[in-house]
């Protein structure tokens, strides 16, 4: 079987879409969380490096070698905020990060 | 082709980002060199390179592209951009005497402002994806850690991380519509992509088979689904409901200047971004966003009308009213025509100017015990500090809408820009929002003037004297000299057509 494009986009689609649930139904710990951002930005990654291959334009390489660096930016910033988090709340569960509702 | 990959880019255009980059970038060795006592210089100097950047775009602006097309200065820009730096300069001289008393008076917070402020210049010149998805995340990335700049407060930090973890969603969504957008047009550049979409040659050089030749000014599908995932991401960064989640409990956990921030400069430059993608790159498939803007819109006035209703803090207060207020905006937009972007800009004027003047009083509601932030601790406000009642009184006015405040024309003006583009339901919910939101503004005015006072608070400091002196000036005297504002608001909207 050939593999196609529509392969890698379903792949990137399941993956994106496994991001979205481990954010949205994952109760335990904000690690998890943080997983799943990066399992989003890698989706991404998947289609842009996909659609670049396909269309024979390096654009979309370039586009996700950006989106790799910011990705470790953002994951670096997401640990040091969740560090401060955990020294004054002592947990990092999910259901802990409660103080403010309405 | 490699001469030109060789050839220096114009730096002219981008001046003012260069310069808040650099001067950014020397302050923090100053900061890491001078330690903690460098911080009064520091803010001091991080506020005039905010102000000689807005000087360098009022007077001598350098209109063009360059970055081969990835950055482009035109009046639009600019005009969104001396809002945006207006706003965070107010926002980082009102902080001050609040970093001090909340121990947070370290040198990197105003220069992670100034980042910020680098991010949203960057997210408003922005005509490419990637350069526009990197402004957002400058943005993001710094205003993640604003949040969280009171690190011993469990509130605070807690803020940053609802912050981090739905702005990074957001991002996520955002990238995941780029990536179809590059896929089903070729292009990240916005030119590229608006042609494209015209183009049926270019259509047919698609992937999918799906895609098919344009018809009836519609994309193909890969292009709506690129179109919903951008509009969900941006609707996260301009708090936008069904995206909204987070915006009442980071500005109540945020440290309040930091809140008077992020209701200010991140939703004008969201905002700006928006308009450019979808007029510039996506104005010809007005059809397949238009719904979903008139959508978000109905759903955000809606709930910033409702919600706000219950509220008992007034930051919560402010951060469904900000809701409610990207709403009306959103009318503007949902118009798609030039009349309409040019009263979403009077309304991100008007907007601005109200926000800051009300956190300018906000930020005054300090007790000898220490800062308040309860409606009710405003009881009687008029008889312990008049003049403070009053214009903050203006402003509530302004919000609700009354004429000839500066809230009223920008209502006016997006409203009316709608009922001419044929969309008079939305005008009609706009306007029964407008009238269910009036409630808690006038609310607060009647606690202010008709409850017996529990307290008084100590005197308003000469900074807070002059944010709150100057906003309320332009939202009560506006309608006596509105040609300048009016003027270039019309300059702005009309490049983009």
């Amino acid at each position: 079987m050939e593999i196609g494009i529509a392969h890698y986009l379903g792949v990137a689609a399941i993956l994106f879409t496994i991001g979205i649930f481990g954010i949205f139904l994952n109760r335990k710990n904000v690690i998890v969380i943080l997983m799943s951002i990066e399992l989003l930005l890698l989706a991404v990654n998947i289609n842009l490096v996909a659609f670049s291959y396909f269309m024979q334009d390096m654009v979309g390489q370039i586009f996700a070698l950006l989106v790799l660096t910011v990705a470790a930016a953002e994951a670096a910033i997401g640990l040091a905020i969740l560090v401060v988090y955990f020294r004054n709340r002592g947990s990092i569960a999910v259901e802990d990060i409660n103080m403010m509702k309405g | 082709m490699t001469a030109e990959l060789l050839a220096m880019p114009d730096l002219m255009p981008a001046l003012p980002e260069i310069l808040l980059v650099l001067g950014a970038l020397a302050l923090l060795m100053v900061g890491a060199f001078g330690g903690e006592k460098s911080t009064p210089l520091v803010t001091g100097i991080c506020v005039a390179l905010l102000t000689v950047a807005g000087l360098i775009l009022l007077v001598s602006p350098h209109y063009g592209t360059t970055f081969n097309g990835a950055f482009v200065q035109d009046a639009f820009s600019q005009y969104m951009k001396v809002l945006v730096l207006i706003g965070s300069g107010f926002a980082i001289a009102m902080s001050v005497a609040y970093a001090r008393s909340q121990n947070f008076d370290r040198f990197e917070y105003p220069i992670l402002i100034v980042l910020a402020t680098v991010g949203m210049m960057l997210m408003l010149s922005a005509n490419d994806l990637i350069s526009m998805y990197l402004g957002v995340e400058l943005q993001s990335l710094a205003l993640y850690v604003v949040a969280s700049i009171n690190r011993d407060s469990v509130r605070s930090t807690e803020a940053g991380l609802k912050y981090f973890v739905l702005g990074a969603l957001s991002s996520g969504m955002l990238l995941y519509g780029m990536s179809f957008i590059y896929g089903f047009t070729g292009h990240t550049d916005f030119v590229g992509i608006a042609s494209a979409l015209t183009d049926e040659q270019a259509s047919r050089g698609l992937v999918f088979g799906i895609a098919g030749p344009l018809i009836d000014e519609r994309a193909s599908l890969g292009v709506v689904f690129g179109i919903v995932f951008m509009l969900a991401g941006i609707a996260f960064k301009i708090s936008a409901v069904p995206f909204h989640m987070w915006t009442p409990d980071v500005y109540e956990g945020a440290p309040t200047p930091v809140t008077a921030f992020f209701a200010a400069a991140p939703k004008i430059a969201a905002f700006g971004m928006l308009v450019r993608v979808l007029i510039e790159a996506l104005g010809d498939v007005t059809t397949d966003w238009q719904q979903i803007v008139v959508f978000i819109s109905i759903a955000s006035m809606g709930l910033g009308a409702f919600a706000a209703i219950g509220q008992k803090n007034i930051k919560r207060l402010m951060a469904y009213s900000s809701i409610g207020n990207m709403g009306y905006a959103l009318v503007g937009l949902a118009a798609g025509t030039q009349a309409g972007v040019h009263g979403l800009i009077v309304f991100m004027t008007a907007y601005l100017a109200m926000t800051l003047g009300a956190f300018a009083c906000i930020l005054s509601m300090r007790r000898k015990e220490g800062m308040v932030e309860e409606i009710s601790d405003l009881a009687g406000l008029s008889k312990t500090n008049l003049p403070m009642a009053m214009l903050l009184a203006v402003i509530m006015f302004s919000l609700t809408g009354l004429p000839p405040l500066i809230g009223f024309f920008g209502k006016f003006y997006v409203f009316i820009a709608a009922m001419e583009a044929g969309l008079v339901p939305l005008v009609v919910i706009g306007l029964v929002a407008s009238v269910v939101a009036a409630y808690y503004y006038l609310r607060v005015i009647k606690v202010m003037f008709f409850d017996e006072p529990t307290g008084e608070f100590l005197p308003m400091s000469g900074e807070m004297k002059i944010v709150l002196g100057l906003s309320s000036a332009v939202v009560g005297l506006f309608f006596i000299m509105p040609e300048p504002i009016m003027n270039a608001a019309a300059n702005a909207a009309s490049v983009l057509f």
